[in-house]
């Protein structure tokens, strides 16, 4: 069982308030994601949850029990930390040992969940070798192991791919989401990595400034996102923003917002004219970056094969039913009251 | 060309480090070498550096006249006795600094360090009369208690900025695994600082076995250390200077010792945090 209620929780830090109240529920099993710039409070969170941070205000409940006093090794949570946090002075065999040694279990079942969890985790040749002779995935490995032999109620993740290079950072990811789906716990995961909360999550909380914007799942907040921050933060490339000035059914409009993905290409018409600056080649994908005068700087997803380059140039037109719309506030105005409405951009056309 | 240059620069300071090496390790050295002459060579006006009647006289006599050995192990105990008493409360104090600071922590650590400052004798008095009411005069356990006091600033001052190079995220990772703070301490802390708490102990140990203010004072003949030893040579009746010299070399002998063989502890302890 792993299910956590925060209940108006806040956190101040020398009079400054760093986490407004809010509230959260996670449900057992679920995979949630906090995911925000570095400063936003999820890390901050993450911690309270653990217990090495005291809260200042509301609760915190794991499994309907009220554990804001309670202290981290009665909370039946596990973590994984960005430095991996292992014991340097233990074999990988005793750091593995380690929370069921202070649990005090039978040396013997020790040794069983140890070796089991090794060979999950395909660590068994380097259980009686130190942490500093390991690579940084292997290392990374450990801290999991040493988490999973547990069997926590829940694992909190804190930035734990960071310091690892972008291959192996990809395998860590899959092999993070396997064993979710493998041990069905409930994890708590805090990336400022966009793409890793995407890919992971059932759930994704973003954070900024110390307040959660929105909570949902990947698609939900790519598809809806309920301000300019969660669609500008959420989605890679970033989300085009194209300052406007209009009123949409009776709503003033004072930003739309188009991902690159749903803007189209056009050598002979479009919306807006433009000039290709940079163009990135991924081979997969090309990413232009044009410049269409009076309006933005706009990124566009193409195709691999995309002919245009750096000085051409090209039309470009929003996909009408992709286009987000935003009030003087951020605050996003529902694409159902303008879905019947043309896109306001005759005024940008030339 | 440039090659000569940096060979010049290299011969130069060496001459200069072993000029400097050589004039504080002087005293040392002559000291030793007094210890081998007769009381007559030892005074004399034009002295033989290494050409003398080489004796080792002195030593038979120190050791037949005084309790050389009850000296050595008063020193014993109360260095090493005050040094792991110290260690004992130092590592908590330390601990709490370095990974529960508040604001009032480093002001903490300030006012432990003045402390230091205040000359011995101002406290001479009341230490006394305690001394005297508790029943601590001449007596180990009185003395292990002072040097403890002592030194406890500089081990806590140690421990810290040892303390403070550990990740805190270590220490948090065994709270999370279970340990309470007392096994958080001797199964994570404890392990991963042992070269410091090694160089703090040394160092503790040495500055308690040199210390001469408190254990002359304190002591008469029960606890009297080898400082007091040495100090029982400069009598009424004339100074001795062989005979200082023998009981003297033979007072730091173990702790030269010691500080050789763990020079380079020693050295990482005192210059850690310095350079990274």
């Amino acid at each position: 069982m792993g299910n956590i209620t925060l209940k108006q929780v806040t956190k101040n830090f020398d009079g400054h308030e760093v986490i407004k109240p809010l509230d959260l529920a996670i449900e057992n099993g679920e995979f949630v994601v906090f995911v925000g710039p570095s400063g936003c409070g999820k890390s901050t969170m993450l911690r309270m949850i653990a217990g090495l941070e005291d809260v200042s205000g509301g609760t915190i409940e794991i499994n309907g029990q009220d554990a804001t006093e309670t202290p981290p090794a009665k909370r039946g949570l596990a973590m994984v930390f960005q430095s991996y946090a292992l014991y340097p002075h233990m074999s990988v065999r005793s750091n593995i040992a380690f929370p069921l040694k202070r649990a005090k279990m039978d040396e013997a079942l020790i040794n069983e969940k140890v070796e089991k969890v090794a060979e999950t985790l395909n660590l068994t040749p380097y259980l009686e070798r130190r942490p500093g002779q390991l690579s940084g995935g292997q290392r990374q490995r450990v801290a999991i192991g040493r988490a999973i032999v547990r069997e926590p109620a829940a694992f909190l993740f804190d930035e734990p791919l960071s310091n690892l290079d972008a291959a192996l950072r990809v395998n860590m990811r899959l092999e993070i989401s396997q064993l979710h789906k493998d041990l069905q716990t409930t994890m708590i995961y805090v990336t400022h990595d966009q793409v890793e909360a995407m890919t992971m999550a059932d759930k994704i909380v973003v954070f900024n400034a110390g307040n959660i914007e929105q909570v949902g799942s990947p698609m939900t907040l790519y598809r809806h996102p309920v301000n300019k921050f969660v669609a500008g933060f959420i989605g890679s490339p970033k989300m085009n923003f194209i300052e406007v000035d209009e009123t949409i059914s009776g709503q003033p409009v004072n930003c739309l917002g188009v991902r690159p993905e749903h803007l189209e290409l056009s050598s002979r018409q479009g919306t807006w004219k433009g000039k290709v600056g940079v163009a990135e080649h991924l081979g997969s994908d090309t990413f232009l970056h044009v410049n269409v005068p009076g309006v933005a700087n706009l990124t566009v997803r193409a195709d691999g094969n995309c002919p245009f380059n750096y000085g051409d140039e090209v039309y470009v037109s929003p996909v009408e039913e992709h286009v987000h719309y935003f009030d003087a506030t951020g605050k996003a105005v529902r694409n159902e009251a303008v879905a019947s409405v043309s896109i306001p951009v005759s005024s940008f056309s030339q | 060309m440039r090659q000569s240059q940096l060979l010049r620069q290299k011969i130069v300071y060496s001459i200069l480090a072993w000029t400097v090496g050589i004039a504080i390790f002087f005293p040392i050295l002559w000291m030793v070498l007094t210890s081998f002459k007769t009381e007559l060579e030892a005074v004399a006006t034009n002295p033989s550096f290494l050409f003398f009647d080489w004796t080792s006289e002195n030593y038979h006599t120190i050791l037949a006249e005084s309790r050389y050995f009850s000296h050595f192990w008063n020193s014993v105990v109360i260095s090493l006795g005050s040094s792991l008493l110290g260690l004992l409360i130092a590592v908590p104090a330390a601990w709490a600094m370095a990974f529960v600071p508040n604001k009032r922590t480093k002001d903490v650590l300030m006012w432990m360090l003045s402390t230091k400052m205040l000359p011995p004798v101002g406290v001479l008095v009341p230490i006394y009369l305690i001394f005297r009411d508790f029943d601590l005069l001449d007596t180990k356990l009185g003395l292990v208690i002072v040097m403890t006091l002592i030194n406890l600033p500089i081990m806590i001052w140690m421990l810290y900025t040892y303390f403070r190079e550990i990740p805190s995220e270590v220490l948090e990772a065994a709270r999370m695994d279970g340990a309470t703070i007392g096994s958080e301490i001797v199964h994570v802390l404890l392990p991963i600082a042992l070269p410091g708490i090694a160089s703090t102990l040394l160092l503790n140990i040495i500055l308690a076995w040199n210390e001469a203010f408190w254990t002359l004072i304190l002591t008469a003949a029960k606890a009297a250390p080898l400082t007091a030893f040495i100090a029982s040579y400069s009598s009424p009746e004339g100074l001795f200077y062989a005979k200082l010299s023998a009981a003297s070399t033979l007072a730091i002998a173990p702790i030269l010792i010691i500080g050789w063989f763990s020079q380079k502890q020693l050295v990482r302890g005192l210059t850690f945090g310095a350079v990274k």
